[in-house]
């Protein structure tokens, strides 16, 4: 079969550089595999899904087999939600595998990113890849966001109803954007056939055109891998794609889906039977959005009510915490390699080694701090349940919040850069301090140093 | 020998779940529970049992390649030099049209993005209350005000628009002594009844709940927190405004009337939000 396809495509050689690739073991490197194979389950999951989903905000009259809803009136969208998943043959599973899946992958997207932050990985020559994560990310963001929405129900439309709110509060183009994405004034009965589209058609083959420049980049370069005896700039140790890599890995992907089955069917997630359907003078309390999106949901109840007109212009106090800072926060994210390359290492060298967090003490600190803030943020979108738990006032619960979040994450930095210079130290005491110092002469002309240990 | 075995028994456990899918699918219908375990042991057992079949049987040696750094001065210069051609070099003028004339055609394709939503106008500034609306509830009756009872908080819309989400209003009746609002105000609580728009300021939530020891209105999305005796200023929480209050009345037969439509924009706030006398297409 290989010389049918070899004296047609010339193949042959191709899949077998292809089939001995060497991959570096080590297992954050299986981060972004998690991730991956969640998206496969995701769209498999989906395909299902998207043959039941009626996309249609029209008024239907419920009668199925969910009797404390019988006779209400909900829309197409939420009716058919509730047919797939007391009605369908295994479409509950579907559904809740799917749901699971969506919050799974944007984890390991999240940690894998922060192996690549810690561990430099995104520097020379990989700094392009790191873009193009950044774009995924906000792309499984897109589709976490546009998919809970789409069942249409009091939770969710809660949540659409907040988005909308924040966009209107953009100074100058933020209602004609918002009039433009949700088709007028909140609530519209386009705008759950839009998502739709956004969920099911835009957004993934997006996202999947750039999962398929990101693994393309990473073939290409190779992999980066740890620093130890052996392991040099100029060179890749591992073992070869085939047959252990190509095992190990199938073997992951199915186990990553065996657990996201037995999550979507042991563990209920989003009952939206128990919501009940979107109406618009109707909220539910307390109402927590799905874990990725709460650092913003928290940012916004932690914010103090300012809201500035000057010269005619509102600044709506939203505008701040809702778009302002997530806009800054991934501004800085996305370039922080060129960030770190121009201020902090003022390092032009491609780098096939990593970093250990140590190396770089003030990368370890800032990500430290970055992290405590998005999980204080994400902890204060839950103020309200909090409060009920620790028995106090929801308005104390949110003070104490409003002073940790600045708090927290400063000590985090200092203790954080103390101890990596700690362990920095160490290493040096325990022999592994460079002895000496070679120069070697660079083809362009320069010089670089080269650190000897003996 | 050992790794062969919990293959066995991996590759086993996977091929009875599996068997056991098809039974439960065909004969015990949906059970998400059954069908997630079955599932997970089905796709677990082949992964297992190939991820050992990696580690425990395959003895692939560790190995090592080359790397060849990337950037090679004399290939980007031949490269340039192959994209140097004259008929573009001495041709700047008509290579910066054909710029020009891209960018215009990526302007025009853009153009229908805005036929998915109208402008704004006045949409943001205007709700379906209108002088002498009649204030009903959800069931559509008309409302008397002396047939509320004190503290009872109802959901109520203009006459002929009940469920628009922008004219929702929060009808609460207090003792008409214990109203502290505005001057210009006073006269659009009758017999103590107020009325408050039900958008949430903030993030526009339904602000669905009432706390009626200090008569304050919350909202559950990011509880921000309203004073109802003081024209609904925002007391705690992130909203900066004051929910905006519907001027009501009382017509000849004592049911509750609205004076004129909000004063100002109700829901979250935008940029020119205080040009309450411009706007329209």
């Amino acid at each position: 079969m290989l010389h049918w396809f070899d004296e047609r495509l010339g193949i042959a050689g191709w899949a077998r550089s292809g089939l001995r690739k060497i991959f570096p073991d080590h297992w954050s490197f299986l981060l972004g595999e998690v991730a991956l194979f969640c998206l496969v389950v995701l769209v498999l999951t989906g395909v299902f899904l998207t043959l039941f989903y009626v996309p249609d905000a029209t008024p239907v009259t419920y009668d199925g087999r969910y009797l404390p809803l019988r006779g209400q009136e909900v829309s197409a969208a939420y009716n058919s939600v509730l047919v797939l998943s007391f009605e369908v043959k295994a479409g509950l599973v579907m559904r809740q595998v799917h749901h699971w899946a969506a919050l799974v992958f944007v984890s390991a997207i999240v940690v894998h990113m922060l192996r690549i932050f810690f561990t430099g990985a995104f520097r020379k020559p990989r700094e392009i890849n790191w873009l193009v994560g950044i774009g995924l990310l906000l792309m499984a963001l897109a589709l976490g966001l546009t998919g809970y929405s789409l069942p249409d129900d009091l939770l969710s439309g809660t949540g659409l109803r907040i988005v909308y709110s924040v966009s209107i509060s953009i100074p100058f183009i933020g209602p004609y954007l918002a009039f433009l994405v949700f088709g007028g004034e909140f609530p519209t009965a386009t705008i759950v056939s839009r998502l739709f589209v956004f969920h099911v058609m835009l957004l993934p083959a997006l996202l999947l055109g750039g999962v398929g420049v990101h693994l393309a980049i990473l073939w290409r370069q190779k992999h980066s891998q740890f620093p130890g005896p052996g392991y040099t700039e100029t060179n890749v140790v591992g073992k070869s794609f085939w047959p252990s890599q190509v095992f190990k890995s199938t073997g992951l992907m199915l186990m990553v889906a065996a657990v996201l089955s037995l999550m979507g069917g042991l563990v209920q997630i989003n009952p939206v039977w128990t919501y009940g359907p979107f109406i618009p003078t109707t909220v539910s309390a307390p109402s927590q959005p799905d874990w990725y999106i709460g650092w913003l949901d928290g940012a916004l109840r932690l914010f103090p009510p300012i809201e500035i007109t000057a010269l005619g212009i509102t600044i709506p106090s939203p505008f701040i915490p809702g778009v302002l800072l997530p806009g800054v926060a991934f501004a800085i994210m996305t370039l922080w390699p060129f960030i770190e390359q121009r201020f902090v290492t003022h390092d032009h060298r491609s780098h096939e080694l990593l970093d250990r967090p140590r190396d770089n003490p003030f990368r370890t600190a800032l990500g430290v701090a970055a992290l405590l803030v998005f999980i204080i943020a994400t902890l204060a979108a839950g103020n309200d349940v909090a409060a009920i738990i620790f028995n106090i006032r929801v308005e104390t619960m949110t003070d104490v919040l409003r002073i940790l979040i600045f708090v927290v994450p400063a000590i985090g930095f200092a203790v954080t850069w103390r101890i990596m210079h700690e362990l920095r130290r160490d290493d040096w005491a325990g022999g592994e301090r460079p002895t000496s110092v070679r120069l070697r002469r660079t083809p362009d002309g320069g010089f670089e140093e080269i650190d000897v240990t003996e | 020998m050992r790794a062969e075995r919990a293959i066995t028994l991996a590759l086993g456990v996977s091929i009875l779940a599996s068997i056991g899918l098809l039974v439960v699918y065909a004969f015990v219908g949906a059970n998400p529970q059954i069908e997630g375990v079955l599932l997970a042991l089905a796709l677990g057992g082949v992964g297992l049992g190939i991820v050992v079949w990696a580690i425990g049987l395959m003895d692939a040696p560790v190995e090592e390649e080359p790397r060849y750094p990337f950037g090679s001065e004399s290939a980007v210069q031949a490269t340039e030099r192959t994209l140097d051609v004259e008929s573009l070099s001495r041709r700047k003028f008509l290579v910066r049209l054909l710029g020009g004339a891209g960018a215009m055609l990526a302007a025009a394709l853009v153009l229908p993005v805005f036929s998915l939503g109208p402008q704004p106008g006045r949409a943001l500034f205007e709700t379906a209350w209108r002088k002498g609306s009649r204030v009903v509830g959800s069931d559509g009756q008309p409302i008397r005000a002396a047939d509320l009872a004190e503290d009872a908080v109802q959901t109520v819309f203009p006459a002929g628009s009940v469920g628009r989400a922008d004219s929702q209003t929060l009808l609460i009746k207090v003792r008409a002594g214990d109203l502290q609002l505005a001057a210009d105000r006073q006269a659009w609580a009758p017999q103590g009844v107020v009325g408050y728009s039900k958008i949430c300021t903030h993030a526009g939530c339904p602000v669905g709940l009432y706390r009626a020891e200090d008569h304050s209105l919350l909202c559950p999305c990011h509880q921000s927190t309203f004073d109802v005796l003081h024209g609904a200023v925002p007391t705690f929480g992130p909203a900066a405004r004051p929910l905006p209050q519907l001027p009501l009345d009382v017509d000849a037969d004592g049911y509750l009337v609205a004076r004129s439509d909000y004063t100002e924009p109700v829901g979250p706030s935008f940029w020119n939000m205080t040009h309450t006398d411009e706007g329209g297409d």
